[in-house]
């Protein structure tokens, strides 16, 4: 496999990304919105209620709230994965693109790039403002720094990247039986309710996000990744788009 | 450049394209006609290593198709022009050439020298900054001829690159194409327009799932009636019949008012002494044509009989 032609693939992608605003607007604002919006829901609680009424009992809220960066990691590349298939597929420009010397996997990878990148620089960026600012509201309560922990640390860097691998290899498979860009979003979107079940048992304390869960959960996603994995090689083949996608 | 032999593609129990064996030679623009599920596009997307055969062989310059091994070669030597020009609308007429330079692996030089090159040819340089979305049809196409052409292909497979041009923008084309054939490149142009395929084509195939007819537009025309001698006199009888029918080398097919409709087959050697037994026999001789059939009566007996 030449990396090189993926990246062609990829930085293309990027390139039309950056003029579709819609998908660019919300690739920044889901992770944002997290980054800002439950810190600032404390400090407008600590406002009435008086400073470091909240902030020190907060702590086994924030792991579960930690959870939020894996739903975002799960549901922002399916916008700009659907576009980047289905978008190809409307356009009719798979066509030219697969009678290059490109070979399949190439042109799969180069797409799961322009996918994954992203969403993640998106995950990542808004989770240091997410850490700093939890870490100012809540560490005059707790006494300590809440973040960064091993915890959040396996969220971001293991378990995010999985759920957005998962969530690609899901959009590629849907791809092939989908006519438009809406309709594989809307699939791919019942994907975000697994997602939002976990955290709701989080919150209510069924499932503790300790380091091991969150490893535990690693390698189930894995195991999913590598199915999805197969069944999206086997989907992405040019007679396969050619001849049997719709 | 192109040999197939019996190559044959099956969708389930649908012959798309039924033991097909042509041979195209290079530098040649090579026609490809045929109705709407002949399987034009099947042919080209086997040989541009689209999809794979069913049976057969055929082999694209010294590369095999359906050999593994040959596939990337064989896509680095062609360029295609599908029906749906699949341009990038939201990028600009430059990066989608630049883009598709550097799938070629076209060095960063190279690809300025030849975007230039062809977006000044084609009369789009000035516009190169703009989304290709806001391009008219023919702009479009022409850009997506230019995408196929950014990495010097040897030969050129495009699929009816002037439907839905206007007048002017498919003279461009077709004068475009005739460019490149004085550059060498050969061309597979699958084609409806018989105009077209009959101004610009060396060769014509005619295909409908199988070969119907393969040879120049002008053995096409005359392979299904043959050629023919028109002499319009200034009146016919009886007589001037029979003494066209005498010479023996030509044969009377229609008498149509004052002109006589002669079969022959070899006019330029036989119409001398036809003309000579009529004005023998005391016809008074207006005018001598040739007529044949045009391609498109060919292509429609062809299609019509299957």
């Amino acid at each position: 496999m030449d990396l090189q032609n993926a990246w062609s693939v990829a930085s293309k992608d990027f390139e039309i990304f950056k003029r579709r605003k819609g998908v660019l607007y919300a690739t920044i604002a889901f992770p944002l919105g997290i980054a800002l919006g439950f810190p600032g829901v404390l400090v407008a609680i600590e406002s009435v209620a008086g400073p470091g009424t909240i902030s020190a009992s907060v702590a086994p809220f924030l792991n579960a709230f930690s959870f939020w960066y894996v739903i975002g990691a799960a549901s922002l590349p399916t916008g700009i994965a659907s576009y980047s298939i289905v978008g190809e597929k409307v356009q009719k420009s798979l066509e030219p693109l697969l009678a290059t010397p490109m070979t399949d996997s190439e042109i799969l990878l180069g797409k799961s790039i322009a996918s994954f990148v992203p969403p993640i620089a998106a995950i990542w960026a808004s989770s240091v403002v997410f850490m700093v600012l939890m870490d100012l509201i809540t560490h005059a309560g707790l006494g300590y720094l809440y973040y960064p922990n091993w915890s959040f640390g396996v969220i971001l860097l293991v378990l995010a990247p999985l759920a957005s691998i998962l969530s690609i290899e899901l959009t590629v498979i849907l791809s092939a039986r989908a006519n438009d860009v809406r309709s594989v979003q809307q699939f791919t979107g019942v994907m975000f309710f697994p997602f939002l079940i976990i955290y709701v048992m989080t919150e209510i304390g069924v499932i503790q996000l300790t380091t091991i869960n969150l490893l535990i959960m690693s390698g189930i996603f894995l195991v999913i990744d590598l199915l999805l994995f197969y069944l999206s090689t086997k989907t992405f083949k040019r007679e396969e788009i050619l001849t049997r996608w719709k | 450049m192109i040999d197939a032999e019996n190559l044959t593609r099956k969708f389930g129990d649908l012959t798309a394209v039924d033991n097909l064996t042509l041979h195209v030679n290079e530098g040649e623009i090579f026609g490809f006609l045929g109705p709407n599920g002949a399987g034009k596009t099947t042919t080209v997307r086997m040989l541009a290593c689209l999809i794979s055969k069913t049976s057969g062989t055929a082999k694209i310059g010294d590369y095999e198709i359906g050999n593994r091994a040959d596939q990337q070669k064989i896509r680095r030597i062609i360029g295609l022009v599908p029906d749906n020009v699949g341009l990038y609308e939201e990028l600009t007429a430059y990066k989608n050439l630049d883009f598709y330079g550097r799938y070629y692996k076209v060095d960063e030089a190279k690809r300025r020298e030849r975007i230039e090159y062809f977006l000044k040819l084609l009369g789009l340089w000035e516009k190169r900054d703009l989304a290709a979305g806001t391009f008219s049809k023919g702009m479009k196409q022409k850009l997506a001829i230019a995408r196929a052409l950014i990495h010097d292909p040897q030969l050129l497979f495009m699929d009816e690159p002037t439907a839905n041009l206007d007048p002017e923008a498919s003279k461009t084309v077709r004068d475009f194409i005739l460019d490149l054939k004085k550059e060498k490149k050969t061309i597979f142009l699958n084609t409806h327009n018989l105009d077209e395929a009959q101004r610009i084509c060396d060769r014509i195939a005619i295909l409908n799932t199988k070969l119907m007819a393969l040879g120049t537009p002008a053995e096409l025309e005359r392979s299904i009636s043959g050629r023919k001698t028109v002499v319009q006199l200034e009146s016919v009888n009886d007589a001037i019949v029979s003494a066209a029918r005498r010479v023996g080398m030509g044969n009377v097919e229609a008498v149509e008012g004052n002109k006589l409709m002669i079969g022959v087959d070899n006019p330029e050697k036989d119409n001398p002494d036809i003309l000579n037994a009529i004005f023998a026999a005391g016809g008074r001789i207006q005018f001598v044509t040739e007529a044949s059939s045009t391609l498109e009566d060919v292509y429609l007996k062809l299609v019509r009989s299957q």
